[in-house]
């Protein structure tokens, strides 16, 4: 038994050092002092995280990819919350396959939908870029939105939306003052975990960008191709942070079970 | 006039009929209780009532006015659900206040009487508290304190004490009857518990497959059941079929396969037109062929099951006519297989439909 529980440990520990290994270089390697890209570091130097601050296009980008995602964020709020009410609360004729296809995100290959985006929207309708990408991260982020959102929903008893209705209220007033207040923790991790997905986002952006409109991921892959320092390190360590926190905020608000289960 | 009134009412699931040609007549003040098993269409009639559904055919009238098309959030109908539905989000003042600011009541009015409704029901004190932090007893009055405080035309109840342990549903059932009685509202109660419904009811419904069955006093019903269907449901177990009737004033006489039996026409006896004879097994006499002497109303067969009831014995007892079912106190139980007697005294039997 003891013999077996140690082999346990030790496989465990193999995975969580497959897992967490390459961050770990990455992490060190971000405060190499010396130009080139190295590990173990040499030495202990945050210039390159300065550097990022300074390099322009990053700073560009990081704007447009905040814009993109808040602003797509709002709009797949707008669509998706009533969506999600409505799959959860009225029967319709083609809800399971509609459910289907927002239960799983992951179904369809990123490539495939930045490549249909960039033929249907750019190529043929003449979008503006920015007006393309923002389409793009919204439909990126709707199936989070509403799976998210819809299992909020399904927690909730409809009796109490009955209860309001039999009080007088109207169904607006009982989705904004009853319903609304009780799925507030579910909408919040729904727009921060489409938002992650949204700003982590590479494959739709790279179809979706053109001259002048970039998004911080694309920007770092441009930059990577050209230049081999440690910069590219430190902004990782960066987003893996902010990262970090947007999930530690989610685990608080209802827990990273919600999404792992179903 | 009857306050409200469901006529010829009919809902439907998807071309599948819940209540068809649905009638009921309730009186002002009156609480009247739709009573059956599941899936008789009790709880599809309370939603129709309040709102939830809408009628396919037929009218629903209150106080003389439509109200087949009026949404349910325009009615003032107070409701009380099965769990309670509180706002989780919101304290038992601000729940119990919910109707009143919808209503652009003022807040000292608000005050004062989501105030007096808790102290009605008992919960004075507890205005800061959210739903979770309450009891199952404490939830329910304040959903029923929720429900009050609109001042309802109509208070509708479904099922609103099945979860609550047994005890406390009984108290509670007073205490709904009180508050009912001391407002005079009007209302309307959903349940399975036969118990519950006759304690507190003026009048039951007792429903099954979509109509109502009988409609009457508690004790009317549970004297003289009507049909086959209400007399099962309220423990006559034993049915005779009858192959003829004689009546002779207030005296009827019926025949089965030339054994006689007598009943009593009573006033009260609403299925008395019918052929098949009711009785329950505490009315029904057993003794052995010696105590019980042979005649009219009488039936001889075998003690097939005999079963400890605490304070009597209960016998399974075969004869010509089928078998029976009886109670008896005694201190030796008949065995198994002994010729017994049954006599069926005429006032006891009960003639349904």
């Amino acid at each position: 038994m003891q013999e077996n529980n140690r082999g346990l440990g030790l496989f465990t520990l193999l995975v969580y050092l497959f897992l967490l290994g390459p961050l770990v270089i990455i992490a060190l390697s971000s405060f190499e002092p010396g130009t080139v890209l190295k590990f173990p570091p040499t030495g202990f130097s945050l210039r390159w995280y300065q550097k990022i601050f300074e390099v322009e296009m990053f700073m560009k980008t990081f704007k447009t990819s905040m814009a993109v995602s808040l602003l797509g964020n709002l709009f797949a709020l707008l669509l998706g919350i009533p969506a999600a009410y409505a799959l959860s609360r009225f029967p319709f004729k083609g809800k399971d396959a509609l459910n289907a296809v927002f239960l799983s995100p992951v179904l369809i290959p990123g490539i495939v939908l930045g490549f249909t985006m960039l033929k249907f929207l750019i190529v043929t309708y003449h979008l503006p870029i920015y007006t393309g990408l923002l389409v793009g991260h919204t439909v990126v982020m709707l199936p989070f939105i509403i799976r998210v959102v819809e299992s909020s929903l399904a927690n909730f008893d409809f009796a109490v939306e009955e209860a309001a209705l039999s009080l007088g209220a109207g169904r607006l007033q009982t989705f904004f003052r009853v319903v609304l207040p009780n799925i507030k923790s579910g909408i919040i991790a729904a727009v921060l975990i489409a938002f992650l997905e949204s700003f982590n986002n590479v494959d739709i952006s790279v179809f979706m960008t053109g001259p002048g409109v970039s998004t911080l991921p694309i920007q770092m892959l441009t930059y990577v191709e050209n230049y081999f320092d440690p910069t590219i390190a430190a902004i990782s360590v960066l987003l893996m942070a902010l990262t970090a926190v947007l999930m530690f905020v989610i685990e608080r608000l209802m827990g990273l079970s919600y999404f792992t289960k179903r | 006039m009857a306050l409200l009134s469901l006529e010829k009412v009919s809902v439907a699931y998807e071309n599948q009929y819940i209540l068809q040609n649905f009638d009921l007549s309730v009186e002002k003040g009156q609480l009247i209780s739709l009573l059956g098993p599941s899936g008789c269409g009790k709880t599809t009639t309370l939603r129709l009532i309040a709102g939830f559904l809408e009628a396919k055919e037929g009218k629903f009238l209150l106080n003389g006015k439509d109200y087949t098309r009026i949404p349910v959030n325009k009615r003032n109908f107070g409701f009380v659900f099965q769990n309670y539905a509180l706002f989780p989000h919101l304290s038992v003042y601000d729940n119990v206040a919910f109707g009143l600011r919808l209503r652009k009541v003022k807040e000292p009015e608000i005050r004062q009487r989501v105030t007096k409704v808790l102290d009605a029901v008992s919960l004075a004190g507890f205005e800061q508290r959210f739903p979770k932090a309450l009891s199952g007893g404490q939830r329910q009055r304040v959903a029923i304190a929720r429900a009050l405080v609109i001042e309802p035309d109509l208070l509708l109840f479904d099922e609103p004490l099945s979860n609550l342990d047994a005890n406390l549903r009984v108290s509670m059932r007073v205490e709904i009857r009180r508050i009912q009685q001391e407002l005079g509202i009007t209302t309307i109660y959903v349940s399975h518990d036969q118990e519950e419904c006759f304690s507190i009811s003026d009048r039951v419904a007792i429903m099954n497959k979509g109509i109502i069955e009988q409609l009457d006093r508690p004790a009317a019903i549970f004297k003289y059941p009507k049909t086959e269907f209400v007399a099962r449901f309220i423990g006559f177990n034993n049915f005779i079929d009858f192959e003829q009737r004689s009546d002779s004033g207030d005296e009827i006489e019926l025949k089965a396969k030339d054994r006689i039996f007598r009943a009593v026409r009573h006033p009260g006896m609403s299925g008395a037109n019918g052929r098949k004879g009711a009785i329950r097994p505490d009315d029904i006499v057993v003794g052995t062929p010696e105590e019980i002497e042979a005649g009219v109303g009488c039936l001889t067969g075998r003690v097939k099951v005999s079963t400890f009831l605490g304070r009597s014995y209960q016998y399974v007892v075969e004869t010509e006519l089928g078998s029976f079912t009886a109670n008896k106190e005694m201190e030796s139980p008949f065995l198994s297989g002994q010729e017994v007697r049954l006599f069926f005294p005429r006032e006891k039997l009960v003639l349904v439909e």
